[in-house]
């Protein structure tokens, strides 16, 4: 047992000393707290984006497809004035755009059997099996689409035993939507679950005692409470779809190019970063306008 | 398999992530000279190729087409000289030149690069001389593949000729009953939605040589040397052809899939396609139409950084030896430039050294071999359409 004079203060170490200091200086112990996530979010996301934003000013070489820093607006007009790339990014936001209509109508009623009317055994049993998916890789299940459509495929067969004429959706833009709605469903589900959960069984008995017939109930009650988790998940639907290439590399057909295809083929084909930084910048544009919107809905707060 | 090779795909778009971070962050991803222009001498040609082969350095990295580094004589190989090799598969010729710049190069030692990626990377820097003395068996080549203009320029060798091969017409033998003659099948519109082409910008020569013998009046006499108005003519027929096509295929594997399960009937192939179908029990067959083909010459080409020299000089001799060149003959379908492959690709398959014309070097000469298509087509008037050209319009008009 060490003997210490009692009135002597404790011996202060480096630590305590550190300690102290944060305690007198509240600014600098959030600072310390925030700099490790604050510094990955600036230098590997903002950094990220700058840089992208930097490179499409570049161009190449077209002979050695070199970069030559030479600023220059060169690639976005390309971008304009092309109507090739007009058209593959108008597919695109249509495509997202008929993905999240999709996905928002055949989430809707899931989730709401989920939140209001299932048994606590059967939502965990719903919850199971609508996350089961995500467990298996993203390719496995665009692979395991691909076998469905092709002509001699499940689907063909299917129809073929119920004495209905063969579909010939392989390689199309109908494959690749019903694939797209499939793939992210799960991302549209649980935002508008975790709405619908917290709307207060009450208002809805509210709204009955008041006269609200089903129907009634559903447009003036739970959709509008709804909203933001719909939005939210919206949020998922669109820029996953806006920026996936693999999807439609591999069953999308002639006329499927996405703009991640551009962007994939511009990197790994023609070796022409800065057009594919160029055409990268504008699902980020989207997206930003996208997301305004969304917090306008109220989405930010149904994460 | 399949899926490994899109999962590498994905992988790789992390890595054009990081590439693209790289190349603004100081390192340009691309060669030391970008400036270089065809016309002049390459910017590696003073460099001295190495004079005799040392020490393996245990490894060796290769950019290759599929099915160019198989188990049957890749194990031999790296059990007679101790180099482990690693390939990576690529889809296209972009794509080998890409990989070949990737991160400013020094990541691979050879690629197996067709004709038509062959005077980019040359003029580009991102491959150097090589010493065809330390390869015994460039002798037997046949004369014209032992300095093709492709990879020699001024008596400059910059790889080894490897192998070769035309494009032929594919089609399901069940669908025709009359095997088809000429690439107006894929032109055809009775072939609506049955049609496969690959995605390949090279693509356009296949048009050009078809009008070359349809429409005389447009005057082509090369399909890699297009002026405007015979680009022009290409391009209209191949969007012509754009709502016939199911997909443009980017992998082998996708078209063999196709064919497999019912969903095109006739394309533009490899004959390792149709040997892989066969193989599988799918009624398949293959003819070089009658306005003849394009077709590959595959060199392997050494890297300016290989990383591993010694191991690349063992390939090189070990894939131009007679035994080898039959083996990747008869896997792949092609034919080798050894002359004296031809008695083993008899023993290995009968008959095969005179399907694949192993035998007949005059017959390569009836093939338009792929090569970079370049604004300076030797007319002297600077007016063909280059490469980029050729890349934009089939990204843009052709399959956008």
């Amino acid at each position: 047992m060490t003997v210490e004079a009692p009135n002597r203060p404790p011996s202060k170490g480096a630590g305590s000393r550190i300690s102290a200091l944060l305690w007198r200086r509240p600014w600098l112990r959030a600072g310390a707290l925030l700099a490790p996530p604050l510094g990955w979010f600036i230098f590997v996301y903002l950094a990220a984006l700058a840089v992208l934003l930097i490179t499409a000013f570049w161009q190449i070489n077209p002979f050695t497809t070199a970069i030559e820093r030479i600023w220059s607006f060169s690639n976005f007009k390309t971008l304009l004035s092309n109507p090739a790339y007009r058209a593959i990014a108008l597919r695109t936001v249509r495509m997202a755009a008929a993905v999240t209509i999709t996905d928002a109508l055949l989430a809707f009623p899931v989730a709401y059997f989920m939140a209001k009317i299932a048994a606590p055994r059967t939502q965990k049993i719903l919850f199971g099996a609508i996350l089961l998916p995500l467990w298996a890789s993203y390719i496995a299940r665009v692979y395991a689409w691909q076998l469905i459509f092709t002509h001699d495929g499940v689907l063909n067969w299917s129809l073929g035993k119920l004495g209905l004429p063969a579909i010939n959706i392989a390689y199309t833009n109908w494959a690749m939507w019903i694939v797209f709605c499939y793939i992210w469903l799960p991302f549209m589900i649980i935002p508008i679950y975790s709405a619908l959960e917290r709307v207060p069984t009450s208002l809805i008995e509210a709204s009955a005692d008041l006269g609200g017939r089903g129907w009634r109930t559903l447009r003036r009650v739970i959709l509008p409470l709804a909203l933001p988790g719909i939005a939210a998940g919206s949020i998922f639907t669109f820029s996953l779809t806006l920026g996936d290439y693999i999807t439609a590399l591999l069953v999308g057909g002639a006329g499927g190019k996405l703009i991640g295809n551009v962007v994939y083929d511009s990197v790994g084909v023609s070796n022409n970063v800065p057009f594919a930084a160029a055409f990268a910048l504008f699902p980020v544009v989207i997206m930003a306008v996208y997301l305004f919107g969304a917090r306008r809905l109220g989405a930010f707060e149904a994460l | 398999m399949k899926s490994r090779r899109h999962l590498n795909r994905k992988l790789g778009l992390v890595a054009a992530a990081l590439a693209l971070i790289a190349s603004a962050c100081g390192g340009s991803g691309g060669s030391p000279s970008s400036k270089a222009a065809p016309g002049g001498q390459p910017p590696t040609a003073g460099m001295k190729p190495q004079s005799s082969i040392g020490k393996g350095e245990g490894t060796l990295n290769l950019i290759a087409w599929e099915g160019y580094a198989q188990p049957d004589w890749v194990k031999p190989f790296e059990q007679q000289t101790g180099c482990q090799v690693h390939a990576k598969y690529a889809g296209s010729s972009d794509e080998m030149v890409t990989l070949m710049r990737g991160g400013g190069g020094g990541q691979y030692d050879l690629v197996s690069a067709s004709g038509d990626a062959d005077l980019r990377l040359i003029y580009g820097g991102d491959v150097k001389p090589v010493n065809v003395k330390l390869i015994p068996d460039w002798q037997n080549f046949f004369p014209q593949f032992q300095a093709p203009a492709f990879n020699t320029i001024s008596g400059v060798h910059y790889g080894v000729s490897l192998q070769w091969g035309p494009n032929v017409l594919l089609y399901n033998t069940k669908d025709y009953s009359h095997a088809p003659t000429s690439w107006s099948a894929l032109y055809d519109p009775k072939n609506k939605g049955q049609v496969t082409v690959p995605d390949n910008p090279i693509q356009i020569a296949d048009a050009a040589l078809y009008l070359s013998k349809t429409k005389p009046s447009l005057g082509i006499k090369d399909p890699y040397e297009l002026d405007q108005a015979q680009f022009q003519a290409a391009i209209s027929l191949l969007k012509q052809q754009r709502p016939l096509v199911r997909k443009y295929w980017a992998l082998a594997s996708q078209e063999i899939s196709m064919f497999k399960n019912g969903d095109a009937s006739v394309g533009a192939a490899w004959p390792y396609q149709t040997n892989a179908l066969k193989a599988s029990g799918v009624s398949v067959a293959d003819t070089i139409p009658q306005e003849g083909a394009t077709g590959w010459a595959d060199t392997w080409l050494l890297a300016t950084k290989a990383p591993h020299p010694n191991c690349a000089y063992q390939w090189m001799k070990w894939v131009s030896t007679p035994k080898v060149q039959a083996q990747q003959a008869i896997s792949f379908g092609e034919t080798p430039v050894n002359s004296k492959a031809c008695p083993i690709m008899d023993q290995l398959a009968k008959g095969s050294c005179a399907q694949y014309h192993a035998n007949d070097p005059s017959y390569s000469s009836s093939i338009a071999f792929w090569k970079t298509p370049l604004a300076n087509c030797g007319n002297g008037k600077t007016d063909c359409m280059a490469y980029s050209d050729w890349q934009q319009a089939w990204t843009t008009e052709v399959t956008g």
